[in-house]
């Protein structure tokens, strides 16, 4: 193990706040690999969640921003470091986390209102009480018409409103979201990031947020942490965006302010970007 | 390629007529004083027809009919619900599956027609010998489906189950199985299929009754007219169960993507 990057990470963190949701303390992640090796995705990683804090993590394809949210979810276990959730070791799930998966998560054989009203149910809510609270979530979320529809007839961008849906209707105190508008076009983006902030700042949920698209981070999030690429990799940047809310996620793109802070976070991204591509044989 | 329903219809019913008339003509004219199929051995197909008329108008063939049927039902449901059962212990335990492995795949490769005569030496010339074909065969396509339809859950959807706060009765109930049921209804045309032939091929081989009964007796008297009519009733049980199969398929796979549930 490299010591070095360890005593480095320790020195710039200073322990995490008090009033932290989460938080990870020198976290190091590491997968099997198939012939018998590991692959050490993450090192030395630290980062926490304040209450009602909104957070985006922006880093290279690859570095480990799944990687590092399944921790906080309890769906992978450390290899070394603690991870807290309200001050409390995880043991096993996040019981306190809802989790917006990157990849399709919702049951195939469930229709989108099946879907949703299931998470309350499986905590013990009446079939036809959870049935009327996902009719009401559907139309929060703009598919108040498409309750009867199954996944597959629904498009990406539908299918990633109703797992927000079957997210938020638990009310969970803390929000894991792994690029959850990464397969959609540039304008859904836009109103998907709207639809978020307007759903968000009802009650302000802390919120952990992953995206490689840097103008998201900045338009949605309180702080955008950077992380380098992988392997090896770890958070290296973390910047307040000061930026008044509520906030519109296109107008906020034309703000002066936006792109002042666009530029100093991209010059430091774009080195951890050339260097995982640098990764990649040619 | 699309084609109109009628116009495929037609051409289908063209396939039955030509095949008729080529045996119609091959067994009752004779072609420079010879019959290309003599009757002995191709009978006639309206002597196949006039003899499935009278096994349905005499009122004797009904019970045939039943006691294929209820064999036919009962390995479907005895061989799928083991299958089920040992399909989700394997695929839950994998060490109990990496012990069995080899044996599940030796006993599956075995033509299960030799189990027949054991079969009756077991459990008689009855029905239950021929159930117990027809289970080794629906067993093994039911068991094989479901273990995968287990082991194939997406472990997104699996995570997300278990985000949501499903303990494991829960999983059962709303992702392992629903993924187990979709696999093994993708089968149900085979399973429902190896159930009758278990059924028939159990009947044909020894005893008093059903479908292969029927035919095996007419085969004894070189009653050709009397073997091609049982096939006839025979093939066309086939299709009325494959019929209500997809009936049943249409009703319980609607969430499948048309592409994946496949027409017919
Ligand atoms: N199960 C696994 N076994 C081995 N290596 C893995 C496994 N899962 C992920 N990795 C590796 O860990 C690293 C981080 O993966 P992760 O999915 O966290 O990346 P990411 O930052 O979310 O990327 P993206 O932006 O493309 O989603 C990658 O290099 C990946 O190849
Ligand atoms: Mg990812």
């Amino acid at each position: 193990m490299a010591a070095g990057a360890i005593n480095a990470a320790a020195g710039v963190n200073a322990g995490p706040p008090q009033d932290a949701v989460v938080a990870l303390a020198d976290v190091d992640i590491a997968y099997r690999l198939a012939d018998g090796g590991t692959y050490v995705a993450v090192e030395a990683a630290s980062l926490s969640l304040r209450a009602h804090e909104f957070v985006a993590i922006v880093g290279p394809t690859g570095c480990g921003k799944s990687t590092l949210l399944n921790a906080a979810a309890g769906l992978l276990k450390p290899a070394a470091g603690t991870v807290r959730i309200f001050g409390a070791p995880l043991n096993g799930l996040n019981a306190q986390a809802g989790y917006l998966f990157q990849q399709d998560a919702l049951m195939p054989w469930k229709t989108a209102r099946d879907n949703v009203a299931i998470a309350l149910e499986v905590a013990g809510t009446p079939r036809a009480q959870a049935l009327e609270a996902a009719q009401a979530w559907l139309a929060r979320v703009g598919l108040g018409t498409f309750g009867d529809r199954y996944p597959h007839q629904l498009s990406g961008g539908q299918k990633k409103r109703v797992g927000l849906a079957q997210v938020l209707i638990r009310d969970p105190k803390i929000l894991l979201m792994d690029e959850p508008f990464g397969p959609l076009d540039a304008q859904t983006r836009q109103i998907m990031g709207n639809l978020l902030l307007d759903l968000w700042s009802r009650d302000r949920k802390a919120v952990m947020f992953v995206t490689h698209d840097l103008e998201e981070a900045i338009a949605l999030a309180d702080r955008v942490i950077i992380m380098s690429a992988g392997p090896r990799a770890r958070n290296i940047g973390d910047h307040p965006i000061g930026i008044d809310r509520p906030r519109d996620a296109s107008d906020v793109r034309l703000d002066p302010q936006f792109h002042e802070i666009h530029r100093a976070i991209w010059n430091q991204l774009k080195a951890e970007v050339v260097k995982a591509y640098a990764e990649i044989p040619a | 390629m699309r084609i109109g329903r009628a116009k495929l219809l037609g051409l289908q019913a063209l396939v039955a007529v030509a095949f008729f008339a080529i045996w119609h003509v091959g067994s009752s004219v004779p072609i420079g004083g010879v019959y290309f199929l003599p009757k002995f051995f191709f009978s006639t197909p309206i002597d196949v027809i006039t003899r499935v008329w009278s096994m349905f108008a005499g009122g004797k063939i009904w019970g045939h009919l039943a006691i294929t049927l209820w064999e036919t039902i009962l390995a479907f449901v005895i061989g799928s619900a083991g299958g089920v059962l040992v399909g989700f212990w394997f695929a839950r335990k994998p060490l109990m599956a990496l012990v069995f492995d080899p044996y599940v795949k030796m006993i599956n490769a075995l033509p299960r027609v030799v189990l027949a005569p054991i079969f009756m030496l077991w459990l008689g010339l009855g029905i239950w010998s021929k159930v117990a074909l027809g289970v080794t065969l629906v067993f093994f396509i039911v068991f094989f489906n479901v273990y995968e339809g287990v082991k194939e859950v997406s472990p997104t959807v699996l995570a997300n189950a278990r985000m949501l706060g499903m303990n494991e009765r829960q999983l059962f109930r709303h992702v392992y199985w629903p993924s187990a049921l979709s696999w093994m209804f993708s089968s149900l045309h085979t399973s429902v299929g190896f159930a009758l032939v278990g059924a028939v091929v159990g009947e044909y081989l020894g005893s008093a009754a059903g479908l292969g009964y029927l035919i095996h007796q007419a085969e004894g008297v070189f009653d050709v007219t009397g073997v091609f009519a049982g096939m006839v009733i025979l093939s066309a049980f086939v299709l009325l169960i494959d019929w209500l199969v997809t009936l049943v398929e249409d009703r319980l796979l609607v969430w499948r993507p048309q592409s994946a549930a496949g027409q017919n």
